[in-house]
């Protein structure tokens, strides 16, 4: 009984269709997925970095289009957004001190990209400003947005070029490979100083240099092992850790005494 | 081999910290100080955070004044009516060192006024022992038998009223100077992560005039509660000691100081004076040194809202 029926409604939506010819000549829109093999990741207390690969899939891409390689693919991993406090050293009498600085509300502890071909290539920088995709785009925002314009772009820039050159913030031209017309691998890098948190991973899918749709997927990075229990016992149970750390300095007194004694 | 250490957030070397607890633990078995003056800059230049080198330094100074003062109580030559006084004062200083620790670093000047607090007092402290040592060496070179400063002398300390009685000590004195100098270090103690014996030695001797044979285990005696009391607190409000740093210090510095004891007993009062002026005076120009030089990174970030 459902058999005729079922067919009867797909008879009147391909009659639908060819009513609306526009429509009917289109292809479905591309649109993109990734898929992450795990919600979780732990790393341990030795953790030296580490290279993240997430696989996605294009969904009814134009196969000439994907033949010509004018697909681009943009992925990210954005770690949990923080308070950040930039400051500046400046000479006094001759000393270094920290002298002016300047606070920033929610910025991402880290920011890894996976591009298919450098940023520049891909689309107009505008694009990426409207998107606010990549580093050098993200909104930045100062709690104190009387200062100056000079002096805030001067002190995003050092909290850019600083996220950078301690791997926060990283770039991976040509991280993502196109596997077939369909599949992408990405790989983004992890550094060892990884944020613990809810990390976004996202992907951006461009044609011929215009944004098409994104896609995106939570990712939890948590530390492992003792001395991840130990750091949680000194923030949880501080008190408990002080008098044990105070017990622990005079046992090792004691003992020492005990083993070396002179007198 | 590595090893993770879980408040300072870097990997170290296991045997370098060990190496830097003996080496510490070496000299202090030598000079008779805690050695945290030396630990807490090592620890800075080994690239651990100062505030966390400040707390886990005075983590560290409890068990090495904690094996001291067990020696001096077995001896007998420990005076715990003023040490309990010192401590007092030491309790008083030590919180307020906290809130201003506490408050530097929400300013971000937390490691610029750590490292000038000891500059200062290092370049005083060594620069004054120095001058002493080098005296006393050209005395007795020269044949004069060393003037002792005969105790008894009286100054204007011993004209403050509250006065008490110390048994152990030999000693009738005001309180106030005795609880000026516990809070004093205890102030130290919870900015700088030391002991405070490099200063209360001598105050003790030259200011309080207390015999030299009961300072060193009182001064330890004192030393045990304001080091426990300063790690207590910082673990409490800025969770900033780390057990693993300080065991790996402590484990070579309890083995270190046995041998510098050893050591020190083959030379001489004022050439170890010398020795350790000369070492004292090194931390604080190497600190100094990093004060005016260009930093490579002009820029730092932090976390906002931490206290």
């Amino acid at each position: 009984m459902a058999g005729p029926r079922a067919f009867a409604a797909a008879a009147s939506l391909s009659m639908l269709f060819a009513l609306s010819p526009a429509t009917a000549q289109t292809p479905p829109a591309e649109s993109i997925q990734i898929g992450l093999s795990t919600d979780a990741i732990s790393i341990t207390a030795g953790f030296s970095g580490a290279d993240l690969t997430i696989f996605g899939s294009l969904e009814n891409p134009d196969p000439l289009i994907a033949r010509q390689g004018r697909y681009d693919v943009v992925v990210v991993l954005e770690g949990p957004p923080r308070p950040v406090v930039v400051r500046r050293k400046d000479r006094v009498l001759g000393v270094w001190i920290n002298l002016d600085s300047e606070t920033f509300e929610n910025v991402p502890v880290s920011y890894s990209v996976a591009t298919t071909r450098p940023l520049q290539d891909i689309a107009e920088p505008a694009k990426y400003k409207q998107l606010s995709l990549g580093a050098q785009n993200l909104y930045m925002k100062p709690a104190d947005e009387t200062d100056s314009p000079a002096t805030i772009e001067e002190f995003t820039a050092a909290l850019r070029e600083r996220k950078a050159a301690t791997g926060l913030y990283s770039e991976n031209v040509g991280g993502v490979q196109f596997l077939s017309q369909n599949l992408f691998r990405a790989t983004v890098r992890l550094a060892p100083n990884v944020p613990v948190g809810t990390h976004k991973a996202r992907a951006f899918l461009f044609k011929s240099g215009m944004f098409v749709k994104e896609s995106s997927a939570q990712l939890e990075i948590r530390k492992s092992g003792f001395e991840q229990s130990v750091f949680r016992v000194a923030h949880d149970y501080s008190f408990l850790y002080g008098v044990f750390a105070v017990s622990l300095a005079m046992l090792t007194g004691w003992l020492g005494r005990l083993i070396f004694r002179k007198d | 081999m590595g090893i993770y250490l879980p408040i300072a957030e870097i990997s170290v070397n296991v045997f370098v910290l060990l190496a830097m607890g003996a080496a510490v633990g070496f000299l202090s078995g030598m000079f008779g100080v805690g050695g945290g003056f030396l630990i807490t800059p090592l620890l800075i230049f080994y690239n651990i955070p100062p505030a966390i080198a400040v707390a886990t330094g005075a983590n560290q100074v409890i068990a090495s004044s904690f094996s001291g003062a067990l020696s001096h109580f077995k001896r007998g030559t420990l005076d715990f009516k003023l040490g309990g006084v010192l401590l007092a004062g030491g309790i008083v200083g030590s919180t307020a060192g906290i809130f201003v620790f506490a408050l530097l670093r929400r300013l971000g000047q937390l490691d610029l006024f750590i490292s000038l607090l000891y500059v200062v007092l290092l370049g005083t402290v060594g620069g004054l022992m120095l001058v002493e040592s080098v005296n006393a060496l050209r005395a007795t070179r020269n044949g004069a038998a060393p003037v002792l400063k005969k105790s008894g002398q009286h100054n204007w300390i011993h004209r403050l009223p509250f006065k008490m009685r110390f048994r152990a000590s030999k000693l009738f004195v005001s309180v106030i100077p005795v609880l000026g100098l516990g809070a004093a270090i205890g102030f130290l103690s919870s900015i700088m992560g030391v002991g405070g014996g490099f200063i209360m030695v001598p105050a003790l001797i030259y200011l309080l005039k207390v015999p030299t044979n009961v300072v060193i285990g009182t001064s330890l005696f004192q030393i045990i509660f304001t080091s426990a009391y300063t790690t207590l607190v910082h673990a409490t409000t800025n969770q900033t000691v780390d057990v693993i740093l300080a065991f790996l210090l402590m484990a070579g510095g309890v083995a270190g100081a046995q041998y510098g004891a050893k050591a020190g007993q083959r030379l001489r009062g004022e050439q170890l004076r010398a020795l350790l002026a000369m070492l004292v005076l090194a931390v604080a120009i190497r600190l100094a040194a990093d004060l005016f030089v260009t930093p490579p990174n002009l820029y730092s970030l932090s976390a906002a809202g931490l206290n």
